[in-house]
């Protein structure tokens, strides 16, 4: 009838393909062991998530929501990554392979049932405001939330645990996009922000860290502890 | 407009504390700043309780009663610590280091702005920052002395509390969803208290419960606490304070903001949710205090189960708990940061953070002696002190609304921790005087922060003033529907 109603199937369908790569990069994080390849991947992730931001912004006809995509790509695509090269240079390019504390094959089957789990958690509240695009960004951005906290977990390097709580910022906004799209910009800026400053501060305490104790693999400091 | 001039103020006292002005000045312009913000926040308290509130900007900055005790509470160890720093960091930074000090004071304001935006900020997005800030702008002060174990602490606390962050923000963002699908208010702390009959249980149970995982990594509760004893010890002392004291106060009140969303008062989802973490929490807390080795963990332990009586008690339901409750955060703040103080004292006199080399601190060091064990005594709940009134006000609380077992465990655990503490404390205080102890004297402005802060620990055990009770009352009926 209009372009608009043309629109939606491949609107439907480029949101659907936003999800699975964003899946996909979550899955990423928690097994590539090459540092400089995990800062990558995150750009790319949050790229995804301006993507989605844009395509909800154009069915929605939310100019708020573009202007989301345009911080989300200055901050994370771009200043985030700028700031952790700059910061822990010898530990980017150090190429080093990471040693995981579970090892990959399963990594990745812990991986699916936690991505499993985000469907569970996700389908309650689905039934109770089932709508469009909710249908494909919650479950995924909740999966990517609890993908980057196992990152976390299993990660033992300084760098890759920044970039697991990054994901995880990332995962809440990609749920958000959807379900929250009203929320004040004050709050998106401030966020936004906020996740900067975490950049900031992870960054510059890992080279303290590198400075002082002469190694960025966090997961063997265990000087304190309960015997 | 007084809660505008608060953060002005703290704001101002931060940009002085940067300018190169000799090695007193930011000590004292901070000390000025958190005079001026005490006294504005005693205004700002007394005006609420009238059961009004102080708005300073619709719907951005305002403070009911209950946000009111909580930014009276900062401000109060924010200016206590401020004059504890002033001797105290005069010790830890070398003669000619300004810069070192500039920094402390730098990171103590910008600290303290934090803190005070959480009860001050009402929409609730902007107060999830202000709490995710809170870590943000501590982590350096954990890491201050730049020893390798503080370092180690700063590091599990930025990435433990930044994971538990980002849990709470998807259950904000799901709370917000909830209210746009239900309704148009505003995504404030009132507004959600007025949609909340109209959004779907479905929505309040999931956001309810990734907000208090993700805001209860902050409070230290158990299974999450893990950084806990570690950043609350590896930080100096006076930040301890801050951190064991007000900071995890200020987060639970984030989190108890959200009970009277729920209907049916202690049979609803969140009164059980925090009863059993409250519970957990308090239980295993009082068995690791027993076997703590450094008596600024051992305190930091015992915040972990002064947290857990406080969900058990705003769990327990009805206005006896929750009056129960928010005397228990008066109490717990201002017993707690004297306990840091005098661990703080104690450090300075002994040299040692480890429970086993400090013996007979009484005869060495007999001022340090006598505040450590009112600060045991108080901590733990002993009569006449303000945390017994409390302690005892939420047990009588849990028996007259026959929730016998709830309370008989709650007593139970207490009393473990009870002995724990003063087991510790009195080996610390009595027994055999080590030989080797590198004596130094403690500063004169630490003791008179001792002296000041002892009178409030044991008055209101005895007595709580009549606008305090009133304040109290009606934070505790902002709990309940």
């Amino acid at each position: 009838m209009t372009d608009q109603n043309m629109m939606i199937p491949v609107l439907t369908k480029l949101s659907a393909l936003t999800g699975a790569l964003f899946l996909l990069t979550a899955f990423a994080l928690v097994v590539i062991r090459q540092v400089i390849a995990c800062l990558r991947i995150y750009r790319f992730q949050s790229f995804l998530l301006a993507l989605s931001a844009v395509i909800l912004g154009y069915q929605y006809f939310s100019i708020h929501l573009f202007v989301v995509a345009a911080i989300t790509l200055a901050v994370k695509s771009i200043l985030i990554p700028w700031h952790i090269r700059r910061t822990v240079r010898h530990e980017i390019y150090a190429l080093r392979e990471i040693s995981l504390a579970i090892n990959i094959p399963t990594s990745l089957l812990i991986a699916v049932a936690i991505a499993i789990l985000a469907y569970f958690v996700a389908s309650p509240l689905l039934a109770a405001a089932g709508g469009g695009f909710e249908k494909i960004n919650l479950p995924v951005g909740l999966a990517g939330l609890f993908l980057g906290a196992y990152t976390v977990t299993v990660r033992r390097m300084a760098v890759p645990q920044i970039i697991g709580l990054l994901a995880m910022e990332n995962g809440a906004f990609f749920a958000g996009v959807s379900i929250a799209a009203g929320l004040p910009l004050v709050a998106e800026l401030a966020a936004a922000f906020d996740i900067l400053i975490v950049a900031i501060v992870t960054g510059l305490l890992t080279r303290m860290i590198h400075e002082r104790i002469g190694t960025t693999t966090v997961g063997e400091m265990t000087a304190l502890r309960e015997e | 407009m007084e809660l505008l001039y608060i953060l002005v103020i703290t704001a101002l006292a931060l940009g002085a504390s940067m300018i190169p002005a000799g090695r007193k000045f930011p000590p004292a312009v901070t000390f000025l700043g958190a005079l001026a913000v005490f006294v504005l926040s005693v205004i700002t308290a007394v005006k609420t309780i009238n059961g009004g509130e102080v708005v300073a900007i619709k719907d951005w900055l305002s403070c009911d009663s209950f946000g009111a005790l909580i930014l009276l509470l900062v401000a109060f160890v924010g200016l206590a610590a401020a004059v504890f720093s002033w001797g105290y960091m005069a010790k830890f930074v070398d003669p000619g280091d300004d810069r070192k000090m500039r920094r402390y004071y730098v990171l103590y304001n910008l600290f303290l702005l934090s803190m005070q935006a959480v009860p001050i900020l009402s929409q609730v997005a902007l107060v999830w920052i202000a709490v995710e800030l809170t870590t943000l702008l501590s982590v350096f002060l954990v890491s201050f002395e730049q020893t390798p174990e503080a370092l180690e602490a700063a590091w599990k606390y930025v990435v433990l509390t930044c994971m538990g962050a980002a849990f709470a923000l998807f259950g904000i963002l799901v709370l917000y969803w909830g209210m746009s699908v239900a309704a148009d208010y505003p995504f404030t702390w009132a507004g959600l208290m007025i949609a909340s009959p109209k959004i779907s249980p479905a929505f309040l149970n999931t956001a309810f419960f990734f907000i208090l995982i993700g805001f209860g990594t902050k409070v230290g509760l158990v299974p999450l606490h893990t950084w806990l004893p570690d950043a609350h010890s590896q930080a100096p002392s006076p930040i301890c304070a801050l951190l064991s004291g007000i900071e995890t106060t200020a987060v639970l009140y984030a989190i108890m903001r959200l009970l009277p969303m729920f209907q049916n008062g202690s049979a609803s989802y969140a009164s059980m949710w925090f009863v059993i973490f409250g519970l957990i929490s308090v239980g295993v807390a009082a068995f690791l205090l027993i076997q703590a080795k450094d008596y600024k963990r051992l305190f930091a332990f015992s915040t972990v189960e002064h947290m857990g009586i406080i969900l058990v008690a705003a769990g327990l339901g009805g206005h006896d708990a929750h009056f129960g409750a928010t005397l228990q955060i008066v109490s717990h703040t201002v017993t707690k940061s004297f306990c840091f103080f005098a661990a703080g004292a104690t450090l300075l006199a002994t040299g040692s953070r480890e429970i086993a080399s400090v013996r007979g601190l009484i005869r060495t060091s007999p001022s340090t002696g006598v505040f450590l064990t009112i600060g045991g005594l108080a901590i733990s709940g002993a009569p006449p002190f303000a945390v017994f009134l409390s302690e005892f006000s939420i047990l009588k609380a849990g028996i007259a609304s026959g929730q016998y077992i709830v309370t008989g465990l709650l007593a139970l655990f207490i009393v473990i921790a009870f002995f724990g503490i003063m087991f510790q404390i009195n080996r610390m205080v009595f027994g055999k005087p080590s030989t080797v102890s590198s004596k130094a004297a403690v500063p004169m402005t630490c003791i008179i922060t001792l002296i000041l802060m002892v009178i409030p620990v044991i008055l209101f055990g005895l007595y709580i003033p009549e606008t305090l009770l009133r304040l109290l009352h009606l934070a505790a009926s902002s709990l309940g529907r």
